[in-house]
C-alpha cells in the first residue's frame, strides 16, 4: 500500500498547508491517509524550523522518516521553496529502504518541476496534470506488488 | 521495597509504642531505605510453607505464574519478623522478663515453621545506654537473652526512648534492611536451587515460573541490574513456551506481565531506548497472537492495554525528569491504545451481536470457586488443565459465550475517549496541533457514536476551524457531516443550518445528489418543516429526534437565526465593491453587491440588505420581495431575488451620501441576506464588511496570479474571480468651482511688512456664499516659523509678535457668478527661511442630486513657497584718523566708524534714513548726521557712512566697549506709501579701549612748498598721573632742513602738554619723508617708536617752487 500526497509551498500566511495533489491506492480507508497525511505536517513543520537557520543550498531536503505509526510509516521532502511532499508507507513493505524513498522522491520532485514550468500553471492551484498522474501511478506501481 | 512486620507494638493502648510507630511511618521520603512496614499482633498466623518437594521427575505444573504469588511476597510473608519488647538492663524480675521475650520469639519462630524469615528482637528501653563496654551488667543480660531466644547477637537490637527517637529508628532501619536483604538473597539462591531438577519437556512452565521469581526477588532486594537481567531472560522463556489457542491468553498475560516489568526498569535506568526497543519487540512479538477468533475483541483489548501502560510508564518517567520529543511521546502510544480500543469496539459488535433471546450460561463458567483463578491468564473453566485438546467442546464453548455477553456491556465508547484525552493532553504538550485536531475528531466521533452529541459537535465545531483554516475540504466535509448528523439528531436548528449551509458549499466535496439532498432539506428547515434524517443514523435515536423537530416546528418564535458566514464557507457567496474608491459629494454613491450561489438547485431570498458604519444609508440599500412559499423550488431564474447555481448576481445600490460625510469613508460594515420568510422560518446570512469567507482570500490570491484567460461572457455579466472587494469609498468635496490666484513679489525681505495679495473669482453658475478665506502660514511646519511669521490685513502698520500666524475664516462675504475679489495679506518674516504659505477659499453652494437638494461646502487652496532674505548687509569697521585699521581704540583719542551697507535685495530698496545711537561711554567729535537719507539702493550696490568718535577712559575694559546702535530705516522702492516703513537695528560690535601714556599730535600744514618754511608743531601731552621723563629727538631727513631742538630731555607733568616747534624747509618736491620724531619715555618702555607713527604723519606732500620766479628761469633757459 502506498500513498503520496503533495503539499502547498508557502504562498499565503493563512492557507499555508493545503493539499495540492493527493493520491492513494488503495481508494479504499482513504479519510484515514488524509489524516495521517495532515497530522504528518506537525513535524515536518517543527523539521523545517529546526533547519530554517541552515544555509539554502547546504539543505538536505529529504526530511527522512516523519514518524512511525503501527501500520505506516510517513516520509517527507521539502523543497527549497517550502512545497511539501510526503509518502505513506504500509510498514510491512520491506522493499521501501531508505534510497528507494529518496530516489522516489526526487523523481516527484523533477514531475513537480516540470509543473512549475508550464507557463499556464498558475502556482498553488490544484494539480491536474495526465503527466503527474502518469509518473505517480508507474511509481506506485514499480514498488508496490 | 522489603517486606518487615513489627510485632509486640501496642498501637492503641501504649504511647510509646505509637511514637515508635510514627517515627517509621512519617516521612518515608527517598532517602530513607525502602521498607514497607506492617504492626502484627506476636502470635499472627503466616501463611503456611508448603513441604518443599525434593524432586520435580512426577511434578507437572499448572500454569506459570500462581495469582497470589506476588501479593503473598509483598503483603504478607515478610522478609523479617521484629518482636518489640520493653525490658530495661536493669530490670529487677530479669529472669521472668528473658523467658517472657523468649517465649514471644517461639511463638514468632512456630508460625514461621519452614520459612527462611529472619527474626530480631528490639528492646524498648527507658534509660539512655551507655556507651558499648562499660555497661558490664549490659552485655552480660544481653548475651544471657541472646542465648535464650535463640538470635545471634546482630538481631538484638536496643530502642532508648528518648529525645533522639527518630535517630535511632533510622539505625534500626538500616539494619533491618540489611537482615531483609539477606532473606531476599537466600530465597534468590533457593529458587534458583530448583532449576537443576528440572527439565525442558515438562516444565517449561517451571522455568518461567522461576526466572521471574529470582527477577522479583531481586527486585525486593533492591538489585535492579539483576532484576532486569533475570526479567529479560523470564521475557525470551515465555516466548519458548509452546502456543496453542488454548493457553494463548495465558502466555500474552505473563509476557505483558513481565514486559511491564521490563520496561518500568529501564525507564528507572534511565535508559529510555532499551524500554521503547523492548516494548516495540513485545508488540511485534505479540501482534499476531490472537487467540481464539471469537474472542478476538480480548486480543484487541489486550494490545490497548499494552500500549495504555506504556504510556503510563512513560509518562511517569518524564514526571521523573525524563525528557520526551515530538515523534517519541506517550501521545503515540495512548493514541495507539485508542486505536486499539476502537478495534476492540468494531469487534466486540460483531462478535458479540447475539440475539437478546441468547442468555448468560448457567452455572456461570466464569464463576470459580474462589473467586479468583489460580493462574493468571487461564480459562476460569478449564483451570490447570494444560492439554492442548479441548476435553469439553460444549463447556468451551459456554464459557466463549459468556465472555462475549460480557463484553457486550463494556462501555467501549468511554474508554476510547478516555485513552484519546490522554493523547490529545500528551501531543498538546509536544506541539503536535495537527495531531490534536486528529485525536479530537476521534473523540467527538466517538461521543457521537455514544449518542452524547452535545459533546460531539463541541469538540467537533472547536478543531472545524482549524482544517478550513488550511484548507483541507475533505476532512472539513467528512467532519461537517459528522457534525450534521449531530446536530439533526438534537433538532439544533441554527447548528443544523449552519452545517448545512457549508456542507452545501464550495468547499465541500460532497456528491451532487447528497448535496442535492442536503439542500431539499434545508428548504423545508427553512418552511418550517421537519428535514429527512440523515443517512446512517440510528434509527431509535431517529425517531427520538424526529419528535424533537416536530416540537420544534409547532414552536412559534425564535425562528429567526443570524448566521456569520465570514469564518466559514457557505454555499452563498458575497461580494461588495464601490464604482470607485472615492465619490464627490455631489455625485450619487454607487455600489455593486454581487452574489453567486454554489448549491445544486436554485435558491430564493426574500431580502438583501446592506448596513454602513453611517446607519443612515442603510434604509436606502435594500431588495425586498415578498414571495410565494410553493415558489422556493421553482427553476426559473427570472425573477430577481433568485440565485441560479453557478450564475453572478448583480444588485445595483445608489445614495446620495451626506454633506456631514464629507472627508470621511463611508464603509459597508455588514451585508445581509435573508433566506426564508419571517412567517417560517428565517436565517440571516450575515457577512461583515463587504463579504468574502474563510477561503475567499486565498482564491483572490490564486485568481490574481492566474494566467488563464477567461471565456467571453454576455456584456452584463462578470467573471467572480475577477470581482475584487471594495467595501469602503471616501466621501469628498464637491469640485470648487473658483480661482484663486496669488500675486508678490518674492523673496520677502526679513521683517518687511511683504505683501500678497489674492484674487478669488468665481466661476460658479450660481451664488457662491459665505466665502471665507484662509490665509497664512500653512499649519504642520516647524514650531519656531510660526512664532517667526505674522499675517495681518492691514499693511498701514507693522504688526508685532502678537498678531497670528495664520488668519482663519475671514470672511468675505458672497460671490455672485463672475465675481471677483481681490484681498491684500501682510506677511512679516522675522527671520530668514523657507515658508509654505496657505491660502485657502470655501464657500457653500446649492447642488442637486437625485433631485435633491444640499448645500455643499466646497473650497480650493493655493500653497506657495516663500523665501526670506536679509534685504542688506551691514559691515561696520573702526579706523584711525589716518583710515588705518583699528583692532583696538585708545582712550581720548578719536577715531572712525565706518559702516557699510550693501543690498542682497533683488529689489531696488529706499534707505529712509539711518541714524548712529551712540552708547553712554562713546562720544561723537562732531556731528551725527545720517549721509544716506534717501538713497534707493539696486541689487548688489552699498551705501557708506563715517562718524568719527572718541573713547574716553575707561576703568575696565576688559571685553570692551560697547559702541551703540545702528539704525536703518527703510522700504521696498516699489512700495506704496502707505506701507511703513522698517527699522533694522544693527548692534555695533564693542571695541577693546586701551590706555595710552604719552599721546602725541602734530599740527602741520596740509602740504609745503619747496623752499618754504613748514613750521611743525608738536603737543605732548602726558596721560598719566606721573612726571613724565621724556627724551625726544629728531632725526634729519634727506629733503629737508630744519630748526629746532635735535635732541632734548624734558619733563611733563601729569595732565599738562609740552609744546615743541619745529620748523622745516623742504629742500625736494613730491612726496616726502618729515625728518622722523623719535620719543622715548624713560617710565614706559613699551612707548615705542612703532606706536607713535600711528599719531604722527611721516610724511607730507612738498610742492615745488612756486610760479614767482618762473619768467626768470624761462628767460635764462
Amino acid at each position: 500500500m502506498e500513498r503520496i500526497a503533495l503539499l502547498s509551498p508557502v504562498c499565503s500566511p493563512r492557507l499555508q498547508n493545503y493539499p495540492l495533489y493527493i493520491r492513494s491506492v488503495p481508494t479504499e480507508n482513504e479519510l484515514k491517509f488524509h489524516y495521517t497525511v495532515h497530522t504528518s505536517l506537525d513535524v515536518v513543520d517543527e523539521k523545517i524550523s529546526a533547519m530554517g537557520k541552515a544555509l539554502v543550498d547546504q539543505r538536505e531536503l529529504y526530511l527522512g522518516l516523519l514518524y512511525p505509526t503501527e501500520d505506516y510509516k510517513v516520509y517527507g521532502y521539502v523543497t527549497n521553496s517550502k512545497v511539501k511532499f510526503v509518502m505513506v508507507v504500509d510498514s510491512s513493505n520491506t522493499a521501501l529502504r531508505d534510497n528507494e524513498i529518496r530516489s522516489m522522491f526526487r523523481k516527484l520532485h523533477n514531475s513537480y518541476t516540470d509543473i512549475m514550468c508550464n507557463p499556464f500553471y498558475n502556482p498553488g492551484d490544484c494539480i491536474h496534470s495526465r503527466a503527474f498522474d502518469n509518473m505517480v501511478t508507474s511509481m506506485m506501481m514499480q514498488y508496490v506488488k | 521495597m522489603a517486606f518487615v512486620t513489627l510485632t509486640g507494638l501496642d498501637l492503641i493502648y501504649n504511647a510509646v509504642h505509637r511514637a515508635v510507630w510514627d517515627a517509621f511511618c512519617a516521612n518515608r521520603r527517598a532517602d530513607r531505605v525502602p521498607i514497607s512496614f506492617k504492626v502484627l499482633p506476636g502470635d499472627h498466623e503466616y501463611p503456611k510453607c508448603r513441604t518443599k518437594r525434593t524432586s520435580y521427575e512426577w511434578y507437572i505444573p499448572k500454569g506459570i505464574l500462581k495469582t497470589g504469588w506476588m501479593n503473598k511476597h509483598l503483603n504478607l510473608v515478610p522478609a523479617l519478623v521484629v518482636v518489640f519488647y520493653e525490658l530495661d538492663w536493669d530490670e529487677t524480675q530479669w529472669k521472668e522478663k528473658q523467658s517472657e521475650c523468649a517465649t514471644r520469639v517461639e511463638i514468632v519462630r512456630q508460625s514461621l515453621q519452614g520459612r527462611n524469615t529472619k527474626v530480631a528482637v528490639v528492646l524498648i528501653q527507658k534509660k539512655t545506654p551507655l556507651p558499648p563496654g562499660e555497661d558490664v551488667i549490659a552485655s552480660e543480660r544481653a548475651a544471657a537473652l541472646c542465648n535464650a531466644c535463640d538470635l545471634s547477637g546482630k538481631s538484638l537490637f536496643v530502642l532508648p526512648h528518648t529525645d533522639h527517637l527518630v535517630g535511632y529508628i533510622i539505625r534500626l532501619e538500616n539494619a533491618f534492611y540489611e537482615h531483609a536483604q539477606t532473606y531476599y538473597y537466600t530465597e534468590i539462591r533457593r529458587v534458583k536451587s530448583h532449576k537443576e531438577f528440572l527439565n525442558k519437556t515438562t516444565h517449561q512452565l517451571l522455568f518461567v515460573r522461576h526466572q521471574f521469581k529470582i527477577a522479583f526477588f531481586s527486585e525486593l532486594k533492591q538489585d535492579t541490574q539483576n532484576a532486569l537481567k533475570n526479567y529479560r531472560t523470564a521475557y525470551n522463556l515465555v516466548h519458548e513456551l509452546r502456543a496453542h489457542e488454548t493457553n494463548m491468553l495465558e502466555i500474552k498475560t505473563m509476557a505483558g506481565f513481565i514486559n511491564y516489568k521490563i520496561c518500568r526498569l529501564c525507564f528507572q535506568h534511565n535508559t529510555p531506548l532499551d524500554a521503547i526497543a523492548q516494548f516495540r519487540k513485545h508488540i511485534d512479538l505479540c501482534k499476531k497472537k490472537i487467540g481464539s477468533a471469537e474472542l478476538a475483541f480480548e486480543h484487541a483489548a489486550w494490545m490497548s492495554k499494552q500500549f495504555q501502560a506504556f504510556g503510563d510508564l512513560f509518562d511517569e518517567a518524564i514526571k521523573l525528569g525524563l525528557t520526551a520529543i515530538q515523534t517519541q511521546n506517550p501521545g503515540f502510544y495512548y493514541q495507539q491504545a485508542a486505536h486499539y480500543a476502537q478495534e476492540r469496539k468494531q469487534l466486540a459488535n460483531m462478535l458479540c451481536n447475539h440475539d437478546s433471546s441468547v442468555t448468560h450460561p448457567i452455572p456461570d463458567p466464569l464463576e470459580t470457586q474462589s473467586g479468583v483463578l489460580d493462574f493468571y491468564g487461564q480459562r476460569s473453566w478449564r483451570q490447570g488443565i494444560l492439554s492442548f485438546d479441548l476435553s469439553d467442546p460444549e463447556k468451551e464453548k459456554l464459557g466463549i459465550l459468556a465472555l462475549q455477553l460480557k463484553e457486550r456491556s463494556v462501555l467501549h465508547s468511554e474508554l476510547i475517549i478516555t485513552l484519546l484525552s490522554n493523547a490529545v493532553a500528551q501531543f498538546k504538550k509536544y506541539k503536535c496541533p495537527r495531531m490534536k485536531s486528529h485525536l479530537m475528531v476521534q473523540m467527538g466521533e466517538e461521543y457521537y457514536y455514544a449518542k452524547d452529541y452535545t459533546k460531539a459537535l463541541k469538540l467537533l465545531d472547536y478543531v472545524m476551524c482549524e482544517y478550513r483554516s488550511e484548507g483541507w475540504w475533505t476532512l472539513l466535509t467528512s467532519i461537517l457531516t459528522t457534525a450534521l448528523k449531530c446536530s439533526y439528531l438534537m433538532a439544533q436548528l441554527k447548528d443544523y443550518i449552519t452545517y448545512s449551509l457549508e456542507l452545501l458549499g464550495r468547499a465541500s466535496t460532497l456528491k451532487e445528489d447528497q448535496k442535492s439532498r442536503i439542500e431539499k432539506n434545508l428548504i423545508k428547515v427553512l418552511m418550517n418543516e421537519s428535514p429527512d434524517p440523515e443517512p446512517d443514523c440510528d434509527a431509535s435515536a431517529v425517531k427520538t429526534s424526529q419528535k424533537l423537530w416536530a416540537d420544534r416546528v409547532s414552536l412559534a418564535g425564535s425562528n429567526i437565526f443570524t448566521i456569520e458566514v465570514q469564518d466559514f464557507v457557505p454555499f452563498v457567496q458575497c461580494k461588495a465593491k464601490y464604482l470607485a474608491p472615492s465619490f464627490h459629494v455631489d455625485v450619487p454613491v454607487q455600489f455593486d453587491i454581487y452574489l453567486k450561489a454554489d448549491c445544486p438547485h436554485p435558491v430564493r431570498f426574500s431580502k438583501l440588505c446592506v448596513s454602513f458604519n453611517n446607519q443612515e444609508y442603510n434604509q436606502h440599500c435594500v431588495v425586498e420581495e415578498a414571495y410565494q412559499k410553493s415558489d422556493i423550488l421553482e427553476q426559473s431564474s427570472q425573477g430577481t431575488m433568485c440565485l441560479v447555481p453557478g450564475k453572478t448576481r448583480k444588485f445595483t445600490f445608489i445614495f446620495v451620501a451626506k454633506t456631514e460625510d464629507v472627508g470621511k469613508k463611508v464603509e459597508i460594515t455588514s451585508v445581509d441576506l435573508i433566506l426564508g420568510s419571517e412567517t417560517g422560518r428565517c436565517v440571516i446570512l450575515n457577512w461583515r464588511g463587504g463579504g468574502g469567507d474563510a477561503a475567499s482570500s486565498q482564491e483572490a490570491l490564486q485568481a490574481a496570479r492566474s494566467f488563464k484567460r477567461r471565456p467571453k461572457l454576455p456584456d452584463n455579466e462578470v467573471h467572480w474571480d475577477s470581482l475584487t472587494i471594495q467595501a469602503s469609498t471616501m466621501i469628498i468635496s464637491r469640485v470648487p468651482n473658483i480661482s484663486v490666484q496669488l500675486r508678490h513679489e518674492p523673496p520677502a525681505l526679513t521683517n518687511e511688512m511683504y505683501c500678497l495679495i489674492v484674487t478669488v473669482q468665481s466661476h460658479e453658475k450660481t451664488i457662491a456664499k459665505d466665502v471665507k478665506l484662509t490665509a497664512g502660514l500653512k499649519p504642520g511646519q516647524d514650531a519656531n516659523l510660526t512664532q517667526k511669521t505674522h499675517v495681518t490685513l492691514q499693511g498701514t502698520e507693522m504688526c508685532d509678535d502678537s498678531y497670528p500666524a495664520l488668519l482663519p475664516d475671514i470672511p468675505v462675504g458672497d460671490l455672485q457668478p463672475g465675481e471677483k475679489l481681490e484681498r491684500e495679506v501682510y506677511i512679516r518674516c522675522g527671520t530668514v527661511g523657507t515658508r509654505m504659505f496657505l491660502v485657502y477659499v470655501s464657500y457653500l453652494i446649492n447642488a442637486v442630486v437625485e433631485e435633491k437638494e444640499i448645500i455643499c461646502k466646497c473650497h480650493r487652496d493655493e500653497t506657495v513657497t516663500i523665501e526670506t532674505v536679509f534685504p542688506f548687509d551691514v559691515a561696520v569697521k573702526y579706523v584711525s584718523t589716518k583710515f588705518e585699521h583699528l583692532d583696538r581704540v585708545f582712550a581720548d583719542i578719536p577715531f572712525l566708524l565706518m559702516t557699510d551697507i550693501l543690498s542682497a535685495s533683488p529689489w531696488p530698496l529706499s534707505i529712509v534714513n539711518s541714524q548712529l545711537q551712540l552708547s553712554a561711554s562713546m562720544i561723537s567729535v562732531d556731528q551725527l548726521e545720517s549721509y544716506v537719507e534717501n538713497v534707493v539702493l539696486q541689487t548688489g550696490e552699498s551705501a557708506s557712512e563715517c562718524f568719527c568718535l572718541r573713547c574716553p577712559p575707561v576703568t575696565d575694559s576688559q571685553g570692551g566697549v560697547a559702541t551703540g546702535r545702528y539704525i536703518i530705516s527703510w522700504k521696498r522702492s516699489s512700495a506704496a506709501d502707505s506701507v511703513p516703513v522698517v527699522s533694522t537695528v544693527i548692534t555695533l560690535p564693542h571695541v577693546i579701549v586701551e590706555s595710552i601714556p604719552l599721546h602725541v599730535n602734530a599740527d602741520l600744514p596740509s602740504f609745503g612748498r619747496v623752499r618754504e618754511s613748514l613750521p611743525i608743531r608738536y603737543h605732548l601731552q602726558n596721560k598719566t598721573s606721573l612726571v613724565q621723563d621724556v627724551e625726544v629727538s629728531v632725526e634729519p631727513s634727506d629733503a629737508f632742513m630744519f630748526s629746532g631742538l635735535k635732541q632734548i630731555r624734558l619733563r611733563i607733568l601729569p595732565g599738562t602738554r609740552q609744546e615743541m616747534l619745529y620748523n622745516f624747509y623742504p629742500l625736494m618736491a613730491g612726496y616726502q619723508q618729515l625728518p622722523s620724531l623719535s620719543i622715548n619715555l624713560l617710565r614706559f618702555p613699551s612707548f615705542t617708536n612703532q606706536l607713535l607713527r600711528r599719531f604722527i604723519p611721516t610724511h607730507i606732500f612738498v610742492k615745488p617752487q612756486g610760479r614767482q620766479g618762473d619768467d626768470a628761469s624761462i628767460a635764462a633757459a
